[in-house]
C-alpha cells in the first residue's frame, strides 16, 4: 500500500487543530463536572441515610451497567422525543461526565474508605464535624489515593470522546472521518487519528506519574 | 521552660464522673455498668489485660465509642447515652451530644493519628483555627511555644513522616494541648513506641501532672502510674475491679486478678 504522506502531513494540521478544539476540552469540561458528580455519589454510597444511598447505588449501577454509546444517544437522539432537544456538544457533555461521575464514583469511595479510621477520630477529636472532617482531613489523603485510578479513567475518557462523533460533536475523530470521506483515505486518517490519540494519552500517563509523585511528597512509604 | 497556657485550677467538683457506663459490641459484654469519677488535678491511671475494655472505657469518655447506657459528665456537660437518640432525630441529637463531650477533652492516640498531609504546626492549629476560630497567628504562636517546650522548635515546618515515634507523639501531646481541654486522656501513648523512645514521652506527660493538668492515662507503663498517678484503676472484664492510690492498688492489691496481673507485669519471665 503507498502511503500519501502529503496527505498525511497535511491532514495532521486540521486533526491537531480538532483535538484541541474539541477532544481535549470535551474530555476536560465532562471530566470536571463528573468528578462533581463522583465525589456526591461517593458521598452519598456512604451515607447512612439508606434511600440516599440506595439511589447513589442505582446511579452508578446504571451507568456501569449500559453501553456509554447508548447514553449518549438517550441524550442526544431520545430526550427530544420528551420534548427535550439538546446540542451536540452539551449533550455530550452530559453524557459523558454523567459515564465518568459512575465510574469514578467507585474509585473515590474506595478511597475515602481507605483513609485509616484513626484520622476521622483525630478530626472529631479536635473538633470537627463530619463534614469538616471530611473537607479538611479524609478527602486530601483519598485524594491521593485517588490519582492513578482517576488519571486511567481520565485517560480512557479522551478516547471515549471519539463516540460522540456519532451525536455530531466535531471533534478530531469525526474530523478524521470527513477528511477520509472526502479523499478517500480511510486507513491513513483513522491511523493518523489513532496516533493523535496514542499522543496525547502518552503525554497524560507523564503528567499522572508527575501529578503521583507530587502526592508522595509528605507520605512516609509503608 | 514556659508556661502552659490555661492551667486548669486544682480542687472543687470532680472533673468528670462516670456512672453505670455499659457498652456492647455485639454479643461482647465490654464495659459493664462502671463508675469512674476524677477530681481535678488527678492523673488516674487505667490499667488492664489487653481487651479487659479499658481503651472503650477511655473513648467511651468523649464519645468516640457510644455507650449503650449510663452517664458521662466532663464539667459542665453530662449526657445521658441510655435515654433520649432513639428515634427520629436522634441520631442528629447524639451526634451534637459527642460534640459537646467531645470538646471537653483532647485525647492522645497510641497510634499518634497526626495529619500526614499537614505539616507538625498545622496539626497543632487546625483544631484552634478551624474548629475554635482563633486568630491564625495568635494559635501559631501558641502552637511554636508548645513546640519549643517539649523540644520541637525546629520541627514545625516538618511533616509528621518526617519525625520518630516519640517526636510524633510529643506532638499528639501538643496538638491535644492546644485545644486547651479541661481533661486529658491518653491511650496507651507509648505502646507503639521503639523503648528507647518511652522515656521522652512518659517525662512530658509527667511534667503536664505536675502542672496540674487532669488526665485519664490508659497505659502499660506500670513505673508511670506508680509515680505519677494519683490514682490506679484496674479494669477487669470490663468493670473497675479496683481502684486506688498507686500504692495500694500496685504495691498491695487486694483482687486476686488485680495480684495476677500486676505480678506479670513486674515479672514477666
Amino acid at each position: 500500500m503507498d502511503i500519501d504522506w502529503s496527505l498525511f502531513w497535511d491532514s495532521l494540521g486540521p486533526l491537531a487543530l480538532a483535538a484541541v478544539a474539541g477532544t481535549i476540552p470535551l474530555a476536560l469540561a465532562s471530566f470536571a463536572l463528573g468528578m462533581v458528580l463522583a465525589v456526591g455519589a461517593a458521598l452519598a454510597r456512604l451515607s447512612r441515610n439508606r434511600l440516599v444511598s440506595a439511589l447513589a447505588r442505582l446511579y452508578i449501577s446504571v451507568i456501569r451497567g449500559t453501553p456509554l454509546l447508548v447514553q449518549l444517544f438517550v441524550v442526544f437522539y431520545g430526550l427530544p422525543s420528551l420534548g427535550l432537544v439538546i446540542d451536540p456538544w452539551p449533550s455530550a457533555i452530559i453524557a459523558l461526565s454523567l459515564n465518568v461521575g459512575g465510574y469514578a464514583a467507585e474509585v473515590v469511595r474506595a478511597a475515602i474508605l481507605s483513609v485509616d479510621k484513626g484520622q476521622w477520630e483525630a478530626a472529631y477529636m479536635v473538633g470537627m464535624s463530619r463534614r469538616t472532617a471530611l473537607r479538611r482531613v479524609i478527602l486530601p489523603q483519598a485524594a491521593r489515593v485517588a490519582v492513578p485510578p482517576l488519571s486511567n479513567t481520565f485517560i480512557s475518557l479522551v478516547k471515549d470522546t471519539s463516540l460522540t462523533s456519532l451525536i455530531l460533536v466535531s471533534e478530531m475523530f469525526r474530523k478524521a472521518q470527513e477528511i477520509a470521506a472526502f479523499t478517500q483515505e480511510f486507513m491513513l486518517l483513522y491511523i493518523e487519528a489513532g496516533i493523535v490519540y496514542w499522543v496525547i494519552c502518552l503525554a497524560l500517563s507523564s503528567g499522572q506519574l508527575r501529578i503521583e509523585r507530587r502526592l508522595e511528597r509528605h507520605v512516609a512509604v509503608a | 521552660m514556659s508556661q502552659l497556657p490555661d492551667q486548669p485550677v486544682t480542687g472543687g467538683a470532680p472533673l468528670l464522673s462516670v456512672a453505670g457506663v455499659s457498652k456492647a459490641f455485639g454479643d461482647n459484654q465490654v464495659l459493664q455498668s462502671v463508675d469512674l469519677t476524677v477530681e481535678r488535678g488527678e492523673v488516674v491511671a487505667i490499667i488492664g489485660a489487653s481487651g479487659s475494655g479499658k481503651t472503650t472505657l477511655l473513648r467511651c469518655l468523649n464519645g468516640l465509642e457510644t455507650p449503650d447506657a449510663g452517664v458521662v459528665r466532663v464539667g459542665d456537660v453530662s449526657v445521658d447515652f441510655g435515654a433520649g437518640f432513639a428515634g427520629r432525630g436522634g441520631a442528629k441529637a447524639l451526634e451534637r451530644a459527642r460534640g459537646t463531650l467531645r470538646d471537653q477533652s483532647a485525647m492522645v492516640f497510641q497510634h499518634y493519628n497526626l495529619f500526614p498531609h499537614r505539616t507538625v504546626i498545622e496539626n497543632v492549629v487546625e483544631g484552634p483555627v478551624v474548629v475554635q476560630g482563633r486568630a491564625r497567628e495568635d494559635a501559631l504562636e501558641d502552637a511554636r511555644a508548645l513546640l519549643e517546650r517539649v523540644g520541637l522548635g525546629d520541627k514545625a515546618d516538618a511533616y509528621p513522616h518526617q519525625l520518630s515515634g516519640g517526636q510524633q507523639q510529643r506532638v499528639g501531646i501538643v496538638r491535644a494541648l492546644a485545644l486547651k481541654p479541661e481533661l486529658l486522656l491518653f491511650d496507651e501513648p507509648t505502646s507503639a513506641l521503639d523503648p528507647e523512645l518511652v522515656g521522652d514521652v512518659l517525662l512530658l506527660m509527667r511534667d503536664l501532672a505536675a502542672e496540674g493538668w487532669t488526665m485519664v492515662v490508659v497505659t502499660h507503663e506500670l513505673q508511670f502510674a506508680r509515680e505519677v498517678a494519683s490514682k490506679v484503676a484496674f479494669v477487669d472484664s470490663g468493670a473497675v475491679l479496683e481502684m486506688g492510690p498507686p500504692a495500694q492498688v500496685l504495691g498491695a492489691p487486694q483482687e486476686e486478678r488485680t495480684q495476677q496481673f500486676v505480678r506479670r507485669l513486674t515479672h514477666p519471665l
